[in-house]
C-alpha cells in the first residue's frame, strides 16, 4: 500500500498476484550487455537463420503476396490453415507420428501451444511434473497459471523412470492429481541429453499406468547430428500424449509457427482456447511456411542446419575439453542447441555471471531452469548462433573466469553471493 | 545545434544507460525541435563517426565504468568536443567511492567509516583475519559494495560476520576493489545539483523507501516497487542541511554542470554522505527526474541549457 508517496506506477495495487514476480533483474541487465558484439554470447537460443537461402525466401514472400495476398492478409481459421496442417503430417512423419490433419492445431510458435495446453488443463495449484532442469519458457507458462511445478530427476538419458514413479507416487499419497508430465525427450533444452527408445517406452508406460497425460515438446527432434530422428513418444500413443512441434528451428523462428498434435477432445478445446487468445495464428506466416514446404527442398535445408549446428557443437565440445578447469563437466548433445555445464564443486553460476560478462562472455545460469532454486552450480551453453571461432574464444574466456572464480571461492570459502538475485534470470528471446 | 547523447556501453548498467539516454534525447527534441539530437551507443566505431559528423556538444549518459570513471571524458577532452558534465579528472574522483568519501571526510563532512580492499589483500593475508579486523574497526551491520559502479549492483548489507564472505563474493563479481562501510540507519535521500546562470542549484531532496532494507537493482528499476517522497519527509533544517552537503560535495570534488549526491539522514537529523554520481540515472524510475519535476524544471529545458553552457564555455 502507498502511504502518501509516489510509486511511479498508479496501478501498483491493481496487479494480479502473479505479476508480483515480474521485476527488473540484475541478470537481465547483464544480458543487455551480452547483446553487444564484443561479448561472445553462449546465452541465447537464436537459431542461425542466416543459413537459409535469402533469395528463395524473398521469392516465396513475393509470390505469396502477389498471388494470394487477400488470403494471406486476412483472418484465418482458429485451428490453422488446412493445407499447412496436411503438410505438417509430412514433417511429423519424420519422427514416426501418423495423424489426421484434424488432429493438428497450428499455433503462434509452440510456446503458444504450451500456453493453451496449460490453460485448458491447469487450475491454480494443479501439479505439473517437469524434468530437472526444464525449459524456462515452459516454467514461465506453468508459473503464470500458478501450477505446482515439481521437478523429476534426469540422467544422461533424460527423465529417470524411478524418479518419475516416485514423484507420481508422492502426488498420489498427497491426494494430488498430476495434470501432465512435461518432457523434451530429444536434445533437451537446457540439458542437452536425449531419451533413448527404451527410456521413452518406459516413461510412456509409467505415465499410462498412472493415467497421466504426457506433454511432449519436440522443437529439436529433426536436428540430430547422427542417424535418423528419434521416434516421438506420441508415435506410440495417440490418446495419452500431446505433441508440440515448431518450425522455429527447422525454418525460421521469426515466422512464429508451431503446432500441437492432440487427441480429439483436447484439440477441440485447444481451438476454442486459441480463438479466445489470438483469434487465429498469422495467416501470412502460415502461408509462407506452407509455400516453403510445397516448393522448397526443406529436408535438404534441415540437413544444412544440422551440419551448421554439428560443426558448432564440435567446436564447443573440443574447446571445453581443451580448456575447462578440472572438476568441470558437461553434457554431450547429439543434436539441438545446448550443452549443460556443471561447475567445479562449490561454484555458483549466478554469482559468477557479472564477472563473465565483464570478461565478454555470457551464458545462462542454471537456476533459471528450475522453480525451486536448484541449478546454482550449472549453466547452459548455447552453440547455435556464434561461429565456431567465436565459440572457441568464448570458451577460452569462460575458462579464465571459472579459474578466477575458483580463486575467489578459495579465498572466501564460498562462491555464493549474499544477496539472492530476484526477477527474471533468463534472456529475452532476441539474444543471440 | 547538433547534440549527441551517448548511452549504452559495456558496463552492467548498459540497460539503465540506454533508458536514460532515450529519455534525455526525447526531452531535448521536445524542447528544441530545431536541434539535431542524436542518440548513440559507445563502441569501436564511435571516434570515426564523431570525426565524420562532429557534434557541437555531447551529453555522456553512460553509467558505470568508462562512462563515469572519466575515461570517455578524457577522450572527448582530447578531441576538443564540448560535453555536458564533469571533467575527466573530477569524474575519476567521484566514481571511486573510497576516494570521494575520503575527500568529503577530509573536508569535515560526515561520511560512514569505510575500508576499501582489493581481492589480492584477502588472498595474501587470509580472508578470515582481514574480515575480523574490518569488523573490529567498522562494526556490524556494514555495507559491502564494489568501490566503483552504481545501481547497487553487487551491494549488500551484512548483519552477521558469518555472511561477510558471501557479501564479498557478491561485490567482487562487479569489481576488483570492495568497499566495506559502516551502515548508517536512517532516511535514504538523494539530492540533485545543477548549474544554471552561474549559480549552483540544489534540487529538492527525494526520499527513497525501498520495500526491503537495500535499495537494490529490482527496487530501483521496477516501477511500483519503491515509494518516493518529493519533497522528502524532512524538517526544513534537515532538507537545507542535505542540500548544503550535496552542494559542498559538488564544489569540493570540482564537479560541473550536474550531479546527484546520495545521503542518509540519521536519527539525529544529520546528513551522511554516501556517494556522488556524475551521470545520474534519468530513467522513468530515477531520482533526478522526480526532483526536477518537483522543482518545476523541465528535463529538456535543463539539458538544453547545460548543452548551451558547454558549447559556450568551449568558446566555440
Amino acid at each position: 500500500m502507498t502511504t502518501g508517496g509516489s510509486r511511479l506506477d498508479p496501478w501498483v495495487d491493481s496487479y494480479a498476484a502473479r505479476a508480483h514476480a515480474m521485476r527488473a533483474s540484475e541478470i537481465r541487465a547483464l544480458f543487455a550487455v551480452a547483446s553487444r558484439p564484443e561479448v561472445v554470447s553462449l546465452a541465447g537460443g537464436m537459431p542461425y537463420v542466416q543459413a537459409l537461402p535469402v533469395e528463395m525466401l524473398t521469392a516465396t514472400a513475393h509470390r505469396l503476396l502477389t498471388e494470394r495476398g487477400p488470403v494471406a492478409l486476412q483472418y484465418g481459421s482458429g485451428q490453422g490453415d488446412q493445407t499447412l496442417r496436411e503438410q505438417i503430417l509430412d514433417v511429423i512423419g519424420e519422427v514416426g507420428i501418423t495423424a489426421h490433419p484434424d488432429d493438428i492445431v497450428v499455433t503462434t510458435g509452440s510456446q503458444m501451444a504450451l500456453d493453451l495446453v496449460t490453460r485448458i488443463f491447469c487450475d491454480p495449484g494443479d501439479v505439473v511434473l517437469v524434468e530437472a532442469p526444464s525449459y524456462v519458457g515452459a516454467l514461465g507458462v506453468f508459473r503464470a497459471y500458478e501450477c505446482d511445478v515439481r521437478h523429476v530427476a534426469m540422467d544422461d538419458e533424460g527423465l529417470v523412470p524411478d524418479a518419475l514413479t516416485d514423484a507420481l507416487a508422492a502426488c498420489a499419497r498427497e491426494g494430488r492429481r498430476v495434470k501432465f508430465i512435461y518432457t523434451i525427450p530429444s536434445f533437451h533444452n537446457p540439458a542437452g541429453v536425449s531419451q533413448g527408445p527404451a527410456r521413452r517406452a518406459e516413461v510412456l508406460r509409467i505415465a499410462q499406468s498412472a493415467g497421466v497425460l504426457v506433454l511432449e515438446d519436440d522443437p529439436y527432434g529433426l536436428l540430430g547430428f547422427e542417424g535418423e530422428p528419434p521416434r516421438a513418444i506420441r508415435a506410440d500413443d495417440a490418446e495419452g500424449v500431446i505433441y508440440l512441434g515448431s518450425f522455429s528451428k527447422t525454418i525460421a523462428s521469426g515466422l512464429r509457427v508451431g503446432w500441437a498434435v492432440a487427441p480429439h477432445g483436447v484439440r477441440e478445446k485447444l481451438v476454442l482456447a486459441a480463438e479466445a487468445a489470438v483469434l487465429c495464428p498469422s495467416n501470412y506466416a502460415q502461408l509462407t511456411v506452407s509455400e516453403y514446404l510445397a516448393t522448397q527442398p526443406w529436408r535438404e535445408q534441415i540437413k544444412t542446419f544440422r551440419e551448421v549446428y554439428r560443426e558448432r557443437r564440435d567446436a564447443l565440445l573440443e574447446s571445453l575439453q581443451a580448456m575447462m578447469p578440472e572438476g568441470t563437466t558437461w553434457t554431450i548433445p547429439a543434436g539441438g542447441f545446448y550443452s549443460w555445464l556443471t561447475l567445479p564443486e562449490g561454484l555458483d553460476a549466478t554469482a559468477m555471471l557479472p564477472r563473465a560478462v565483464a570478461n565478454l562472455v555470457a551464458y545462462v545460469p542454471g537456476t533459471g531452469f528450475y522453480v525451486d532454486g536448484q541449478g546454482r552450480q550449472n549453466l547452459r551453453l548455447s552453440y547455435c548462433y556464434p561461429e565456431p571461432e567465436r565459440i572457441r574464444e568464448g570458451v577460452r574466456r569462460l575458462a579464465a573466469v571459472i579459474e578466477s572464480e575458483l580463486e575467489l571461492a578459495h579465498t572466501f570459502g564460498t562462491s555464493h553471493a549474499l544477496t539472492e538475485v530476484t526477477g527474471t534470470s533468463v534472456p529475452a528471446p532476441d539474444l543471440a | 545545434m547538433h547534440v549527441l547523447v551517448l548511452a549504452g556501453g559495456l558496463s552492467a548498467e548498459r540497460d539503465v544507460s540506454l533508458r536514460s539516454g532515450r529519455r534525455v534525447a526525447e526531452a531535448l527534441r521536445g524542447e528544441r525541435p530545431d536541434w539535431e539530437v542524436g542518440l548513440t551507443d559507445v563502441d569501436a566505431s564511435l571516434l570515426a563517426r564523431l570525426a565524420e559528423h562532429r557534434p557541437d556538444c555531447i551529453i555522456p549518459l553512460l553509467h558505470g565504468a568508462a562512462g563515469e570513471d572519466g575515461a570517455l571524458r578524457d577522450v572527448l577532452q582530447s578531441l576538443g568536443i564540448p560535453f555536458v558534465g564533469s571533467t575527466a579528472a573530477s569524474s575519476r574522483l567521484a566514481f571511486d567511492k573510497p576516494v570521494a568519501a575520503q575527500l568529503v571526510r577530509d573536508a569535515g563532512l560526515l561520511t560512514p567509516e569505510g575500508v576499501a580492499m582489493p581481492q589480492s589483500t584477502f588472498r595474501e593475508l587470509g580472508a578470515a583475519g582481514v574480515l575480523a579486523a574490518v569488523v573490529d574497526r567498522i562494526g556490524l551491520p556494514m555495507v559491502v559494495k564494489p568501490a566503483k559502479g552504481g545501481s547497487a549492483l553487487g551491494a549488500s548489507i551484512v548483519h552477521n560476520a558469518a555472511d561477510l564472505p558471501a557479501a564479498m563474493v557478491g561485490a567482487f563479481a562487479y569489481g576488483d576493489v570492495v568497499l566495506m562501510e559502516q551502515f548508517i540507519a536512517g532516511t535514504e535521500i538523494a539530492v540533485g545539483i545543477f548549474e544554471r546562470d552561474d549559480d549552483i542549484v540544489a534540487l529538492p531532496a527525494v526520499e527513497i523507501v525501498p520495500p526491503g532494507e537495500l535499495y537494490d537493482y529490482a527496487a530501483r528499476y521496477t516501477a511500483g516497487t519503491t515509494e518516493f517522497f518529493c519533497p522528502a519527509r524532512l524538517t526544513e533544517e534537515q532538507e537545507r542541511a542535505a542540500q548544503a552537503m550535496a552542494l559542498n560535495v559538488h564544489v569540493l570534488l570540482g564537479l560541473r554542470d550536474w550531479s546527484r549526491t546520495d545521503l542518509i539522514i540519521d536519527a539525529g537529523g544529520r546528513p551522511w554522505f554516501l556517494e556522488v554520481n556524475v551521470a545520474p540515472g534519468m530513467t522513468e524510475t530515477s531520482l533526478v527526474p522526480q526532483a526536477l519535476s518537483a522543482a518545476d524544471v523541465r528535463l529538456g529545458e535543463l539539458m538544453a541549457e547545460l548543452a548551451e553552457a558547454a558549447v559556450s564555455r568551449s568558446g566555440r
